[in-house]
């Protein structure tokens, strides 16, 4: 499971442009559970999610996988542990390497790598049976180069390589947002069956509310750096984007009033 | 030109085909603009230089040349990766760092071997010619290091090593430690010079503190050459390019040096090479141009 506890990151201390964008942020996710952030320009999403993969430092808190202790771990250490696809397409595969060089490349996230060939008959015949279940054609395409390949197609390909070796956590970093709402859907789709499928603990940051109510078994929201949300079971079964709205609205005002009373 | 001229041409070629896939490394897989070249090249020769002159084995001397340059290369990465100094400043600092260490290693500004044995009169047999034995020994030399890179980089590490010149942060993302991966790719392209730099120093009779100038030119005007000759993106087509586009370039150089009613002299094979490098660099640019031209 994964484990954050009061992280805190600011973005340029003791300057005018000073940007608090994790306050006190914590959160819990059980192994196995698909959990879908949301939250405004400027929440803090991407920030957290960054901050689990290690890209971003925190100032202060703690970050635990399995009990593991990562806070520090720099970002090609944690990916033992953390896999992860981006939001841009462009950023989640290498543009110059091929479809199986790229595959290849995933199915030792994490792992020694020594001498040996990096794409083997046997994998070959693996990545094709893989590329085969999304329909695209590509199993047919493997040494071609993936920079060939569409926004949507790369995203797919993204997804099955971030499940090609067993990770604690899946880290999705809006990664539909980049594409056309048929293929961002085929993309969603292809998340739910490879989630499932692996059983994978998830985090999925998303800019769509629908998208958040739609896929996963729990939903958090965050505002100014926190989760002011967190909704889950039978009273995240019946939500509607509405619902989701007026909650955020409510947590909304609360939090300008508290600042009211601070200036008053 | 001559039989002689164009083996010497051959010759020359060949050891800066080895530059020209040092420079491959650097500035293609890795994308990192390493100077460090201009250096480690001299340094290669005045290693093998003043060891041979001292009487060590010159096989042995050009090996620890070799080593030389892939140390030169491990510390231009590490100012690089550790320092944060920006890629193409830290390689001009391990540039002019290089000029000094290299007078020192020598002690003065040349170390001749006139009379010295190389590992090219180690291998003479009686019945050839040196001028033919040289491109001989040379050809295998460079085919076994591009069959060598040619496996290295399509091993798991290889692989890695080209994911993080490519793309970085995905790299990081799979696992891969990007910082390893640019000194094991600094000190694999800087060995190939330092190699290239020895076996200079061993064909024309001793390193000199300025045979360096200008050979990173030299080595992106053979990447560049050949690629416009043989484009492809398949690693070990690629490599045969830069080979091919190295003694491509030295022909021309010796035509142009050669040619009597041209007017050139030695002197001027520093023009010579900035004009070819302009020339490769904006056929490809007209190109494009004509066909869209037709196209609209």
């Amino acid at each position: 499971m994964l484990r954050a506890q009061d992280l805190h990151i600011t973005f340029n201390p003791g300057t005018p442009i000073e940007t608090r964008a994790l306050r006190g942020m914590s959160l819990d996710i059980p192994s196995g559970q698909f959990v879908t952030v949301i939250g405004s320009n400027g929440a803090g999403k991407s920030t957290f999610l960054n901050a689990v993969s290690g890209e971003m430092k925190v100032d202060s808190g703690r970050i635990e996988i399995d009990g593991i202790d990562m806070t520090r771990q720099p970002v090609w250490e944690r990916a033992r542990h953390v896999a992860r696809v981006f939001q841009d397409p462009m950023a989640g595969t290498c543009e110059d390497l091929t479809i199986e060089e790229n595959m290849a490349l995933a199915t030792l996230r994490g792992q020694r790598r020594g001498l040996g060939w990096a794409v083997k008959p046997a994998l070959r015949e693996e990545f094709r049976a893989q590329l085969s279940t999304l329909g695209l054609g590509l199993e047919n395409r493997l040494s071609d180069r993936i920079g060939l390949l569409s926004g949507g197609q790369r995203q797919a390909v993204s997804l099955l390589m971030a499940a090609l070796r067993p990770s604690r956590l899946l880290l999705l970093d809006e990664h539909t947002a980049a594409l056309d709402p048929r293929t961002a859907d085929f993309v969603l789709q292809l998340t739910v069956r490879i989630v499932a499928e692996h059983k994978l603990t998830t985090m999925m940051v998303t800019h769509s509310m629908r998208q958040a109510l739609d896929v996963g078994e729990r939903t958090v929201m965050l505002h100014q750096g926190k989760v002011v949300l967190d909704v889950s079971g039978d009273e995240r079964k019946g939500m509607t984007v509405k619902d989701l709205l007026t909650m955020f609205e409510r947590v909304r005002g609360e939090q300008i009033d508290d600042d009211a009373l601070l200036l008053g | 030109m001559s039989l002689y001229t164009l083996l010497g041409a051959l010759e020359i070629g060949l050891i800066f085909s080895l530059v020209a896939l040092g420079v491959y490394i650097s500035f293609r897989l890795l994308r990192f603009p390493d100077l460090t070249v201009d250096g480690s090249f001299p340094l290669g020769g005045a290693v093998a230089a003043t060891l041979i002159s001292n009487g060590t084995d010159p096989f042995v001397s050009t090996i620890v040349a070799t080593i030389a340059g892939a140390v030169a290369g491990v510390i231009t990465g590490w100012l690089n990766i550790r320092l944060k100094i920006m890629d193409l400043l830290a390689s001009i600092l391990m540039m002019i760092a290089l000029y000094s260490i290299n007078l020192r290693i020598m002690g003065k500004p040349n170390v001749p071997l006139i009379n010295e044995p190389t590992v090219f009169t180690a291998l003479q047999p009686e019945a050839m010619s040196d001028y033919v034995l040289r491109p001989l020994l040379l050809i295998v030399v460079v085919l076994a290091a591009k069959l060598v890179l040619d496996w290295f980089f399509s091993t798991q590490t290889g692989l890695a090593m080209r994911a993080t010149g490519s793309n970085a942060r995905m790299a990081r993302a799979q696992g891969v430690h990007t910082g390893l991966m640019v000194l094991g790719g600094m000190a694999l392209s800087n060995a190939l010079v330092g190699l290239a730099g020895a076996l200079f120093a061993q064909t024309q009779g001793g390193a000199d503190i300025s045979m360096g100038v200008g050979t990173i030119v030299i080595g992106l005007a053979a990447v560049i050459v050949g690629e416009s000759l043989l484009p492809s993106r398949r690693l070990y087509l690629a490599t045969i390019a830069v080979i091919v586009g190295a003694i491509v370039y030295r022909f021309f150089i010796a035509l142009a040096l050669n040619s009597d009613f041209i007017g050139l002299q030695a002197q001027d094979l520093n023009l010579v090479t900035a004009l070819l490098v302009t020339i490769a660099l904006v056929v490809p640019k007209l190109r494009q141009h004509w066909s869209g031209k037709k196209l609209n």
